[in-house]
Order: C-alpha cells, then structure tokens, then sequence
C-alpha cells in the first residue's frame, strides 16, 4: 500500500519506497526534498527560518534550515540512504506580501530562507538538481519516493514536476 | 525575562479576549456605517493554536482566503493580519459595490474594495486597542494576497515561531440579515511588544 505522508509547518519526514510526502500551502516557508535514487529514501523538511543561532526560541531544530537539514540528512541516513548519493529539489519561498520600498527583513524571509537553505546544501555537498522558488503564490508539493519527482500545485500559476 | 505563550493563563487570555471583543465592536460599526446595513457580531472565539491547527480552523491548507497585512508601528511595533474566506471576500465586496449577486469572482476593483474593508476594521480594531492601553500605534497601507490558507498563513507563522510556537486567533462572526461573514484576526506584535502591551493593560508580572 502506498501511504501518503504530511509534512506540515516546521516538520520533516522520510519514508522508503512507495510512499509519498506532501506539504500543503507552502509560502513564505521552504521545502526540501532529499533523496537517495538507488535505495529510494525521500525526505521532506518544511523550515520556516533561516538560522537557528538568530532566534532564541529554537528548541523545535525542524524549523530552521541550518538545523533541519542536517536532521533530515542523519533521519534518511537511519533508512538506509547514503549522504554522497543525495540530491536536492528545493521549492517555496514566496513573498505573499509586500509593502511597497518599505519592505523590512521579515518580508524578504522567504528569500533569506531559500538562500540558507541553499548555504546548507552547499555545505553539506548536497547538489541541487532542481528548484522552483520565489514569485508571490503558494505551492502545494508532492514528494514521489519511487521516481524521486517533486510535483508542484499552485493556484493561478499552474502545475508543474521538477 | 521574557514572555512565552506558555505561561499564558486565563487571565492573559481573557484580556486578550476583551481587546478582541471591544475592537472587533468597532470594526463591526464601522463596517456597518460603510455598508448602511445593519450588522450584528458574535462574540469574539479567541484561541491559542499551533500552527497546524491554524489551517485547519479556516478550512484546511488549500482553501482559497483573502488575507490583507498591515504593519502597526510606534509604542508597539508588529503586524496585524485580517483574514476572509473566499465566499465572505464576496459577500463584503458585493455588498460595497450594491451588487445582487453575491457569487460572481473577484475583479481589481473588488480586490481594492477588499483592501479597504481591511483598512477600515483593522484601523478601529488598532484605535480601540490603542484607547485601551494608551499605547501609540499606525498601520501601513494594506497588502493583499489571496492564495491558499497555508501559504498566507506561513507569514503570520513565520513572525510568531521567531517567539512562540502558537499563534493568538481572533475569530469574529459578522452577519448581514441572511449572510455570514467570518473574518479572522491575527495580532502579531513582536516580542518585546507583547509584554510591552501585557503590561500597559496591568497583567503582566
């Protein structure tokens, strides 16, 4: 049976082959979707900040993309994948509103959260193969652990498979 | 020490509930005297939720919502979040265009009606709260979104986990004769803000 797994806010989750992970509504937020195409382990993280050493409230470590990634990589690494064979699909990081010129910080998270999670996977010598972040709309994501494709729901922007 | 959602008692969340009360009162008038009908409001449903639960109130992460978001700045810096569902963003718009029909889609001219109505109930909620704890506040122009719930939501959620790990919803009920309009609040003042506001309104320790 194929089970569908839902990631939600500040969250992350790995299944085995066939299941599926999803994340619905993703905004501002960032999703990142590991896996391991020869064992086909996929992971999902759903972080909602960039790093984890600004906040003083960061005991939930999923919901940073310093700290989640990392948690992500070692929880995919229990299933059986291997860390020199993941690859990255990252998506969200929206702006769904804006001020003007007047825009603080916080507007711009969605930003600062696809550019640490990119900083990250960097580090982690993780390579992206694929990524579709940014504009002003929110993406729902499905997550496929048997072909490792990410489909991506949005309203009025279409649908689309990375 | 600073504040954590966690220590919220009663007390906390009854003052808060009365500050919803009095505020969307307000709201309430002044969007009857923009419509000249007459408009009646429950009483308040102020809720501590996680995150998840959020959507989940306003229908799960996928339903369509119209949100506008202010910036509030001065004694108390934050942001105020006014959220509709889909079939209420109709209802008000149609309404202050005098339209019949309620269920057409939503055109620029509803969308800027849209932010209009936001201004106007967040303003008297803003200057009621203002009154009550006579701290200064001032909204920016509104900014409208409308996109599914999870994706609107995760800018309020965004700001308080930078604090907290809940979100505070003020839930109002406004109806029209035969037409419900549901709207939700969200105030999200940051954190030194909250016991700045705790304080002036003399339940904080």
């Amino acid at each position: 049976m194929q089970g569908i797994i839902k990631v939600g806010m500040a969250d992350l989750k790995v299944v085995k082959e066939p299941d599926i992970l999803t994340t619905l509504g993703l905004g501002s937020c960032v999703g990142i979707a590991l896996y391991d195409r020869i064992r086909k382990v996929a992971g999902l993280a759903h972080i909602m900040l960039p790093d984890s050493c600004q906040i003083k409230n960061n005991t939930n470590k999923a919901k940073f993309a310093d700290t989640a990634i990392e948690i992500l990589v070692n929880e995919m690494v229990k299933q059986g994948a291997s860390e020199s064979r993941m690859t990255a699909k990252i998506t969200g990081g929206s702006q769904m509103f804006s001020f003007g010129n007047s825009g603080s910080d916080l507007m711009k998270i969605g930003y600062r959260n696809t550019i640490a999670t990119k900083e990250t996977l960097n580090r982690l010598k993780i390579p992206i193969i694929a990524e579709d972040t940014g504009g002003n709309y929110g993406r729902t994501i499905e997550f496929y652990s048997y072909t490792g494709e990410l489909l991506i729901k949005t309203i009025g922007y279409g649908v689309k498979t990375i | 020490m600073s504040f954590s959602l966690d220590d919220m008692n009663n007390t906390y969340l009854d003052v808060l509930k009365e500050i919803g009360n009095i505020g969307s009162g307000n709201a309430a008038s002044a969007l009857a005297k923009m419509l000249q009908k007459r408009i009646d409001m429950d009483v308040p449903n102020v809720r501590l939720l996680s995150f998840e639960d959020v959507a989940a109130v306003l229908g799960g992460e996928e339903m369509v919502v119209a949100g506008i978001y202010f910036q509030v700045e001065g004694d108390i810096d934050g942001n105020i979040m006014f959220l509709l569902d889909i079939s209420s963003s109709k209802v008000l718009t149609s309404m202050l265009m005098g339209r019949e029909d309620y269920s057409g889609d939503l055109d620029e001219m509803d969308r800027s009606a849209l932010q209009e109505i936001g201004n106007i109930l967040s303003g008297s909620y803003i200057s009621s709260l203002s009154a009550l704890t006579g701290l200064k506040m001032k909204l920016s122009i509104p900014s409208l979104c409308i996109d599914m719930a999870g994706a609107i939501l995760s800018v309020p959620a965004i700001q308080f986990s930078q604090t907290f790990d809940n979100v505070l919803l003020i839930e109002t009920i406004l109806t029209e004769g035969d037409y419900q309009v549901k709207g939700n609040f969200f105030l999200i003042p940051d954190s030194e803000s909250f016991e700045k506001l705790l304080e002036s309104l003399g339940v904080y320790r």
